[in-house]
């Protein structure tokens, strides 16, 4: 779960992290009521979760509070990358000199958090590591021992910053990394840190990506959730306990397990037809389950065949296969269906689902092909 | 002869209590596990099962009454780090974990620590062991494998059970099948059971199913590059999986560019590992 730039520098700041003055607002004339209370001059930032919002014309100086109404107007009137500005952040312009990047993520090759900062700040860090690597300084954390005063240090010196920054700098980074430790983040991020003319270090833009598996300990955090940057789909199917994930073929995907699951949208798209979903039903597979995610699955209109695809494990085939007929009597559809039960009592569960009207298939990829069959005849037929 | 597993484990479940718990540890003892004891705190000096298994408070007791060697766990992901660490300060030398959905910083505390302990991890988020004809740590289904030749490895669970199936299918019998989980962090990887499937004497030939995410099957390549005589056979999943989503694993996701299908796949063929465009191709390619 990611947040937006002013929830993640406020995060910061409870943390000693220097942040500019300023606020959200969700208006226009609030805007400009927050650019009278800052005085001088603002940066008006569109907060949406997608990368790139200074390229769009997302983020605009004022430099009076007349002005900053006007292009708050303009920026809330936006969509960003099709995601709707909503609020948009008013802060005091800061006197840049100079632009830093720091950061803190998971490194999952190492095992470990790893500190990374650069004196090419300002730009997208995956650029920096691109184009020139040697600016990045990373330092591995022990997650049990944490961030240690020395590795501050390496740090400060490995981007040449100069010595009078070194303690202030040595706060932020210990303060980024308890920001990041205490809300389970997977990535804290201040781009820039900037130097201003007046000698001090401020976090002028910040980044939170959250482990959504940690939330349970977050109930503060998990309320800033925007809902915008996930699909009205991907939401429902959340409520159910279902993983699903929207794409844009149009072959429907059913199927126990997540690994099985990607494994049938390659197989679907090995056989020349396109998946219109990741959809992991996971263990139990209720008729419940099985309904809810057959709604959400029939809800997208280019869905034009569904492809079950059951392992039987330790859930045994018969229940999944009860599960289904009593889904299926639940959503009427005229959509084809392709089923495929295999493994632990596989043979009662296709007897059940023998006068159901679908189509049935041995092997994953004979399911496969059905499905791509069925799929382009359907399409066929409705045109 | 096998890996990790055989008719010497002796198993303790934590967790035992619960509805996952109980119904494998059932499952375990059907398929002729030497399940030993259980553990779930506050509930020490019950019986489970017909009195066939005794219910310790912790995992120090019930390694010091019964000898248990392996731990597998069943607890919520909340309380799943404790009780890793728990199994590990109790000396149990091979600790599965199951429980999927545990929080990231939890496991690279996890790992940091059981790497100074050496003790040894499989999962989480993982459907365990299963030595077939021995022993079964988990909840690999134990009649869709027979014993046999292939080891198997796997960062899938429902995935690995097609591979075991087709396997059987096609009179394919395993040696061992591990699922390592499909967790970004995890207690064993694939390097570490290559190199226990190149030791073993009775496997043959190594089936490695990845999937997006990481690197880990970039660093197998260069593993099985390096040490490995023994054949190994390919799957990764998500080839169609799109950018910067999870796709139901915490670890299978493509990000920055990295944990694509395409470049794993293209690192495994490049030391001459056979790569499955689908898993029912993988017998033939055996």
């Amino acid at each position: 779960m990611k947040l937006h730039e002013y929830q993640s520098k406020q995060f910061f700041a409870r943390y000693g992290i220097p942040i500019p003055k300023g606020r959200v607002a969700a208006s226009a004339s609030e805007a400009k009521q927050i650019a009278e209370e800052l005085g001088g001059r603002f940066v008006i930032k569109a907060q949406v979760l997608v990368g790139g919002r200074g390229k769009a014309g997302g983020i605009r100086l004022a430099k009076s509070p007349t002005e900053a109404e006007d292009l708050a107007t303009q920026i809330m009137a936006m969509n960003i990358k099709g995601l709707p500005v909503r609020k948009v952040l008013v802060d005091e312009a800061a006197n840049i000199k100079e632009e830093i990047y720091l950061g803190i993520t998971n490194d999952r090759g190492e095992r470990k958090p790893v500190m990374m900062s650069s004196s090419a700040g300002g730009v997208d860090i995956e650029q920096v590591a691109r184009e020139t690597p040697e600016k990045i300084i990373r330092v591995h954390i022990d997650p049990l021992l944490g961030l240690r005063d020395y590795q501050a240090r390496d740090i400060a010196a490995g981007i040449d910053l100069p010595r009078d920054y070194w303690r202030t700098f040595g706060e932020i980074a210990r303060g980024l990394w308890l920001a990041y430790k205490d809300s389970d983040a997977t990535l804290a991020e201040i781009n820039p840190l900037v130097i201003t003319s007046d000698k001090r270090l401020l976090a002028v833009d910040g980044k939170m990506v959250l482990d959504d598996n940690a939330l349970f300990r977050h109930p503060d955090l998990t309320e800033m959730r925007d809902l915008d940057v996930e699909a009205p789909s991907e939401i429902e199917a959340r409520k159910y306990g279902l993983s699903f994930i929207k794409l844009d073929g149009s072959i429907g995907c059913m199927v126990n397990g997540a690994g099985l699951a990607m494994t049938t949208m390659d197989i679907i798209k090995l056989f020349g037809g396109d998946p219109a979903n990741f959809l992991d039903i996971g263990g139990g597979a209720s008729s419940e389950k099985v309904a809810a995610a057959l709604r959400i699955i029939l809800n997208d209109p280019n869905v034009k065949a569904v492809l079950f695809n059951i392992f039987g494990g330790i859930t045994r085939g018969d229940e999944v296969a009860r599960g289904i007929l009593s889904a299926l009597e639940a959503v009427k559809t005229d959509v084809p269906m392709v089923i495929r039960l295999v493994g632990t009592n596989a043979e009662e569960g296709r007897k059940i689902l023998a006068d159901a009207d679908m189509i049935t298939a041995d092997t994953l990829a004979d399911a496969a092909r059905k499905a791509v069959a069925a799929a382009a005849s359907h399409a066929g037929s409705v045109k | 002869m096998s890996i990790l597993i055989d008719s010497s484990t002796r198993l303790l479940v934590q967790g035992i209590t619960g509805n996952e718990g109980i119904f494998h540890t059932k499952q375990m003892l059907d398929y002729g596990t030497a399940v030993v004891a259980g553990v779930t705190p506050g509930k020490g000096g019950e019986w489970v099962l017909a009195g066939k298994i005794p219910v310790f408070d912790s995992v120090r007791i019930a390694v010091n009454a019964t000898g248990a060697n392996t731990s597998v766990i069943f607890v919520p992901a909340r309380f799943a780090a404790d009780a890793i660490f728990e199994a590990a300060d109790a000396g149990v030398n091979l600790i599965v974990c199951i429980t999927e959905g545990i929080p990231v910083q939890d496991m690279m505390r996890v790992r940091s620590y059981l790497d100074q302990k050496g003790a040894r991890l499989v999962g989480p988020n993982c459907p365990g062991l299963l030595t077939p004809g021995e022993s079964k740590v988990g909840i690999i289904p134990g009649n869709i494998a027979v014993a046999g030749s292939v080891g198997v490895i796997s960062r899938s669970g429902t995935l690995t059970y097609e591979v075991l199936y087709a396997l059987t299918q096609n009179e394919m019998g395993v040696s061992t099948c591990v699922g390592i989980g499909g967790d970004p962090i995890n207690g064993t990887n694939f390097i570490d059971c290559l190199s226990m499937f190149e030791e073993d004497p009775n496997t043959e030939k190594v089936v490695l199913i990845g999937e997006i995410g990481g690197t880990d099957e970039e660093r197998a390549a260069e593993f099985i590059n390096g040490y490995m005589t023994k054949p190994v056979v390919g799957f990764i999943a998500g080839r169609t999986a799109p950018p910067g989503k999870r796709m139901g694993h915490a670890g299978a996701i493509v990000e920055g560019g990295s944990g694509l299908a395409a470049d794993k796949i293209e690192s495994l063929e490049a030391v001459g590992v056979k790569v499955a465009s689908h898993p029912e191709e993988i017998p033939s390619l055996l």
